[in-house]
């Protein structure tokens, strides 16, 4: 009889444990560019990354439920800040993942602190997120714009090319990386001996390109973004300009941009990145269960999308719930990330994820044996020397 | 044709005499209290956003429906009155209806200097040169460091109306923006149907007769491209208030093409016929966002949809059915 009751207890406390963990639901909602002109590098993939992190981390086992919904936001902050708003107050959306485009992030950031979710930011690269907006609830993941230039400018100038000549989208966001570009090369010993600024956007890079090779530059830096970055690409290649020794270094480019303009025209091309595929045994199994189901290789900010994601439910596992976004972003702060895909990741207290940033160049086709087979690898940047110091008022460990 | 002229005539003046149609009385009264019940069915801000863009597409009709102008850009009014309106909350710090008043004035200043060169061409070449000063107003806010190039003006606070009324809840800024946007309504309907709007409707169906009547057809031109103007940016000026926010999104031209989809798909040259197209194609793009790529297809096939079955637009086409003007 008193076995009997035991045994009853013991069942009824497994129950009980058993139904507290399914308690922990999380409702994670992937806001991204569907349709424009990041829909290659985010879009659609940042959604089965975000699923593929829910099953890798074993979520059902674990006894949490939880759902991925995904929208686009058009690239619109408007559209995207409606959608972010609904999801936290109507829909009970626990955090928000992905978000490329600045203007968009930084409005749906600022939502996010108000209705204490959490940002999860991978496809953005304003240096705003954690900086003049920082909030205690973002987390941004993948890159910035100042890792990139740091990157690029820094390994590229290292690696003896000290002469720069910048090609500069005519806008803040241009303006900003060729600045921050400009004092990376400056501070390696480097030199800049011209910059020219192309209205945003462009099609006809001819007059610029041809000012950029008459400079004597070593370098061309190209501090541009999307179809811009990709015309002059174009262009620099029909021009012979790469051939003709001088180098191309493309500030904001992704794995997909290189894919479609192929090693025939990208070739000798310098860029950075934060994760590449073909990186090491666990990033090639990753990418091959990735490709399966999207037909593509991720970009960076689809990796980023998964770690970020394993990171976020480690730590709502750890506190046994999803409603404190501020709770879940500071116990992300305080544990220790071995990530299969980013390596030893420490997301500081200002919200910026630290991990290695990598310098590649693009393979010549006789050096591609494949149409992924695209870079090949320079040099590693460690996240100490990639990313911004902290501000002081974005420390949020001290609030 | 005679009949129907007659029934215009003899509309007129009854309505003069007795202010509003019942009709149109009744809809108005109809639409209040739906509006009124509105953000305990929706998302406030939902609404909020729905209307923001009726006004706007009221605004656009006006000049278009009932001056006979298409100006391709409206996005230029819209947008610098949002860029205005979310400095003035934020970097000033004003009170939300004095920041709104302040982007309606910038609206109303810059309609001033560009309608003063645009009427003086018409048909394509008046489109085309609203359309130029459009992308100048573009480039203008990508450049200068106020608007925060592509980043935009963030975190616009909400403010206290009034310095009094927190509307941080977004109930009570839905009250608000729709007392803001009724009235601004209710003040378009008056115009078109004041003897300042007779004209308007004259100069729309034959100008030269217009001019051999006397009027000054420039100075009719220019008040109502001014008029349009200031009543969009009251609406730019509101929806960064709603949103918190004021972005490139507001002034590109793509805004402007949305404006005249809208007021095309609604109904043209009618009262509702712009709010039921910005419910439309706004709702569209709320609840189709999970459907990505699709969003502007779709719009796309409704719009071919709509110009091969009913030119006149929805409102456009109840109206002939209903034989009244709506």
């Amino acid at each position: 009889m008193l076995n009997k009751l035991a045994l009853g207890t013991a069942l009824g406390a497994l129950a009980a444990s058993g139904a507290l963990a399914q308690d922990i639901t999380v409702k994670l909602g992937v806001l991204n560019d569907r349709s424009g002109i990041y829909a290659d590098l985010s879009g659609e993939g940042s959604a089965v990354a975000t699923r593929m992190a829910v099953e890798d981390f074993g979520a059902a086992d674990k006894g949490m439920s939880v759902e991925v919904i995904s929208a686009d936001h058009q690239n619109k902050p408007d559209v995207g800040s409606n959608i972010a708003r609904q999801w936290y107050d109507v829909d009970g959306v626990n955090a928000i993942v992905d978000v490329p485009t600045s203007s968009v992030a930084l409005a749906v950031a600022d939502i996010t602190a108000e209705a204490n979710g959490v940002l999860l930011d991978s496809g953005a690269g304003s240096t705003s997120l954690t900086r003049e907006q920082c909030q205690p609830t973002t987390v941004h993941w993948t890159y910035d714009t100042a890792a990139l230039a740091n990157g690029t400018g820094g390994a590229v100038t290292n690696a003896g090319g000290k002469k720069w000549f910048f090609l500069t989208a005519d806008y803040a966001f241009g303006h900003s990386l060729e600045e921050n570009t400009m004092a990376v090369v400056k501070a390696n010993g480097g030199e800049v001996v011209g910059n020219v600024r192309h209205p945003f956007p462009s099609q006809d890079f001819s007059s610029f390109l041809l000012q950029a090779q008459g400079s004597g530059a070593d370098v061309i830096g190209l501090a541009n973004a999307g179809g811009d970055t990709v015309n002059a690409i174009k262009q620099a290649s029909e021009f012979g300009i790469t051939q003709a020794g001088q180098s191309l270094a493309a500030l904001l480019m992704f794995v997909t941009d290189v894919h479609s303009l192929g090693a025939e025209t990208a070739q000798g091309l310098n860029l950075t990145e934060a994760f590449y595929w073909d990186q090491n045994d666990a990033t090639r199994e990753w990418s091959a269960r990735f490709e399966e189901q999207m037909g593509a290789k991720p970009t960076m900010v689809h990796a980023g999308a998964y770690s970020a994601t394993m990171a976020y439910l480690a730590a709502v596992e750890a506190l046994g719930s999803a409603e404190d976004g501020r709770a879940i972003v500071a116990k992300m702060r305080e544990m220790e990330i071995d990530d299969p895909l980013f390596g030893k990741v420490k997301v500081r207290a200002d919200g910026r994820a630290i991990h290695d940033m990598y310098l590649f160049e693009v393979k010549t086709p006789a050096e591609s044996e494949g149409e992924w087979d695209l870079y090949k690898q320079i040099s590693s940047i460690s996240g100490e020397d990639a990313f911004l110091p902290m501000l002081d008022e974005c420390d949020f460990s001290k609030m | 044709m005679e009949k129907t002229a007659a029934e215009t005539n003899h509309a007129a003046p009854v309505a003069e005499q007795a202010g509003m149609p019942g009709l149109h009385k009744a809809i108005f009264a109809v639409l209040l209290a739906f509006l009124v019940v509105l953000p305990f069915l929706v998302y406030p801000v939902f609404a909020m956003k729905v209307m923001c863009f009726a006004l706007f597409a009221a605004a656009f009709n006006l000049l278009l429906g009932f001056g006979g102008l298409l100006s391709f850009g409206h996005a230029a009014y819209f947008g610098g009155a949002s860029y205005v309106a979310a400095h003035a909350a934020k970097v000033w710090g004003l009170t939300p209806e004095l920041a709104v008043l302040c982007g309606t004035a910038a609206a109303a200043v810059l309609g001033l200097a560009i309608g003063a060169l645009a009427i003086r061409r018409q048909g394509i070449y008046f489109a085309m040169v609203t359309l130029a000063f459009a992308q100048m107003v573009y480039f203008f806010s990508l450049q200068v460091p106020f608007t925060g190039g592509e980043d935009g003006i963030q975190s616009v606070p909400r403010g206290d109306l009034f310095g009094l009324i927190p509307l941080e809840d977004n109930v009570a800024l839905y009250f608000f923006v729709l007392a803001v946007t009724f009235g601004g309504i209710l003040f378009l309907y008056r115009i078109v149907h004041s003897p300042f709007g007779q004209v308007l409707k004259a100069i729309r169906e034959n100008e030269p007769r217009a001019i051999s009547l006397g009027y000054n057809v420039n100075r009719y031109k220019l008040m109502v491209f001014v008029l349009s103007a200031t009543f969009a940016g009251l609406a730019g000026a509101l929806k960064s208030q709603v949103f918190q926010l004021s972005s490139l999104t507001d002034v590109h031209w793509a805004m402007s093409g949305e404006v005249v989809l809208m007021t095309l798909l609604g109904g043209m040259g009618t009262i509702f016929g712009p709010l039921v197209g910005a419910a439309i194609i706004v709702t569209m793009q709320n609840y189709l966002a999970t459907f990505g790529a699709w969003v502007t297809i779709i719009q796309g096939v409704i719009f071919v949809i709509g110009v091969l079955l009913f030119r006149e637009g929805i409102v456009g086409v109840i109206s002939r059915w209903i034989k009244r003007p709506l």
